[in-house]
């Protein structure tokens, strides 16, 4: 079947009323196939509900209730050390947070941690997609190569540029003057958990980029170099424009995974001098203060930038956002 | 096409600098894992005092056996779990048209987006409350959910890509719905089965958030977790050298798998993210 073929067939059972009108040729006589059809698409949905629950149910247990109760834990005083002095309290957390400097602190390191990144990841991701795409020589093993960063566990990787760091041990601590520790400066050490972020996720960007640049026709290209244009004309020209869903995508996914950044900052500096994020002084209020209130609040306002972030984004898909209707199917 | 030799070397030079770019950090951890101990504060890249004895330590006094077989063990039911409802779930998004699959799609694609530590304080406190805290359930639990966007994701499109005239040969052939996937279906799509599985289990290897929060002990803490909680014990002066062979232990699986299942990982992290 062809993939028009396929769209047409798909129309039909999105509309099952007009099947008899439409296509009487292929569906047969109207009169017996119409109550035929419809009870065949109950026990499709049927089916299809039956197939959705166990995911759907998991989803919502595991994500949904927290949620729920995250933010009932948000209007209440409930430290675990303290636990008589429980209390309803109103938005009094979301006022102690929110006048908070270390939040406001967190906030601006996540967000120079999340631009500076994704940025930087942007363009030498396109730069990688480039090479993996149109390389004449080892492609497969470029490729290979390439998806290293993207499996290997972020703590492990973490850890590589701690000791890259570290004065005395590490290869590039020697490259800086004496006496410097790079780790215990807040710019610096702001640098470094940019840096061990972009070396592990530029080749995830590059991946999503690349079934961008996979969709743009060798034909347009073909056209664009009889008329002239140079390669950068064809890139900026022709590829950008045709890519701009795929990189919206990968924009998407890569800045609301850099937001809730955890991991590196964890085993880099876990927070000090100035270096936790959003997510590190979540954990720090619940794990280390045992401050379930505070520790709650701070969840759900992550939550909200987060939901804030992906409405821009999703804004300026248009109809190509996933999820939609439109999604999977060319 | 030929190939002119300026091409050839340039896109050498390229390839190269793509090959230094991924290996030089992770070859660092490698050399200092191999560092004879008394050597790892000379500074330089490669070892020049071999020894092993960083890796017999780990599991000889570090005891990193327990964490090891968590991760296995943890990830392996987990990543079960969710590629059977999650294919469930593909397959209904994939081949059948029903009122709520928007809001399926959505609703997977919100949770893989999620800020997981927003769910860090409500799943602490719910997983003691119920007794799961530090077990391998309290850990299952939540990476089957953040792994099951990704699968329903992948494997819907893997599955989009099956013909469906085999599906309706099937059905005309008297089968019901059921058996139509059982039996046409299901053996089709394996090979996209088989490569959600392995983005589903590298997910659950690399977890740490979840990992260090909703465990206390050794009995169900996985390996990332236990690496960062190395620290320089009496046997263990300095944790340099087994922080960086448990390092490299961990990263094993994961370079074999890539070796091997290279075009099928790049395929599903293509086919299931970008397609619009």
């Amino acid at each position: 079947m062809t993939s028009e073929e396929r769209a047409s067939s798909r129309e039909n059972l999105q509309q099952p009323g007009r099947l008899g009108e439409g296509t009487v040729a292929t569906a047969g006589p109207t009169a017996v196939q119409k109550p035929k059809v419809s009870e065949g698409r109950r026990s499709e949905r049927k089916l299809a509900w039956m197939l959705c629950a166990p995911a759907a149910v998991v989803m919502v247990v595991v994500t949904i209730y927290p949620i729920v109760y995250s933010i009932l834990l948000s209007f209440q005083r409930y430290d675990l050390r303290f636990p008589n002095q429980k209390a309803w309290i109103g938005l009094a957390n979301y006022g102690a947070v929110l006048t908070n400097s270390f939040w406001w602190h967190a906030f601006a390191v996540t967000m120079i941690i999340t631009v500076v990144s994704v940025a930087i990841e942007l363009v030498l991701g396109m730069a990688l997609a480039l090479v993996m795409h149109r390389t004449l020589i080892g492609r497969g093993t470029i490729r290979t190569l390439a998806l290293i960063p993207y499996g290997i566990v972020t703590v492990v990787a973490a850890f590589s540029w701690q000791y890259a760091w570290t004065p005395g041990t590490g290869y590039l601590a020697q490259l800086l003057p004496a006496g410097s520790a790079p780790l215990t400066q807040q710019a610096q050490a702001i640098a470094i958990i940019i840096l061990a972020e972009i070396w592990k996720t530029t080749p995830f960007m590059a991946l999503l980029l690349m079934a961008g640049l996979a969709i743009v026709p060798d034909e347009l290209q073909k056209a664009a170099a009889m008329d002239g244009a140079s390669t950068w004309q064809r890139f900026t020209r022709v590829t950008l424009p045709l890519m701009k869903p795929a990189i919206l995508v990968a924009l998407l996914f890569r800045v609301l995974d850099a937001v809730r950044v955890y991991d590196n900052i964890y085993i880099l500096t876990n927070g000090a001098n100035g270096t936790s994020s959003l997510s590190i002084i979540t954990y720090h209020n619940l794990i280390g203060g045992l401050n379930l209130g505070i520790g709650s609040t701070m969840s759900v306002l992550m939550f909200i930038t987060v939901v804030i972030i992906a409405a821009i984004f999703i804004k300026g898909f248009g109809t190509a956002a996933p999820g939609s209707d439109n999604q999977g199917r060319r | 096409m030929a190939i002119t030799a300026r091409q050839r070397s340039g896109w050498t030079v390229a390839n190269i600098i793509v090959a230094l770019y991924v290996l030089i950090p992770v070859v660092w951890i490698l050399s200092l894992s191999l560092k004879d101990p008394s050597t790892f504060t000379d500074g330089h890249y490669f070892p020049r005092k071999f020894t092993f004895e960083n890796y017999v330590n780990i599991f000889k006094v570090g005891g990193f056996g327990r964490p090891l077989i968590n991760s296995i063990g943890i990830g392996l039911i987990s990543t079960l779990i969710a590629i059977v409802i999650g294919t469930f779930a593909a397959y209904a998004i994939a081949r059948l048209e029903f009122p709520g699959k928007r809001l399926m799609l959505g609703g997977s694609l919100l949770i893989a987006m999620f800020p997981q530590v927003s769910l860090v304080t409500p799943l602490f406190q719910i997983e003691r409350s119920l007794g799961l805290f530090n077990t391998w359930i309290g850990l299952i639990i939540p990476y089957i959910t953040f792994t099951l966007p990704l699968t329903i994701y992948t494997l819907s499109a893997f599955l989009r890509e099956i013909p469906w005239e085999l599906e309706k040969a099937a059905k005309m052939d008297g089968a019901t719905p059921f058996q139509a996937f059982r039996q046409v279906i299901a053996p089709l799509a394996m090979p996209g089965v088989v490569t959600t599985a392995i983005l589903a289990f590298i997910l659950c290897w690399n977890d740490f958030l979840f990992a260090i929060s909703l465990t206390s002990s050794n009995s169900a803490r996985t390996a990332p977790a236990a690496i960062a909680f190395f620290t320089g014990a009496s046997q263990f002066e300095d944790p340099t050298g087994s922080i960086s062979a448990a390092a490299i232990v961990i990263t094993i699986p994961i370079i074999i798998f890539v070796l091997i299942f290279q075009r099928r990982i790049v395929s599903g992290l293509t086919s299931g993210a970008v397609k619009g």
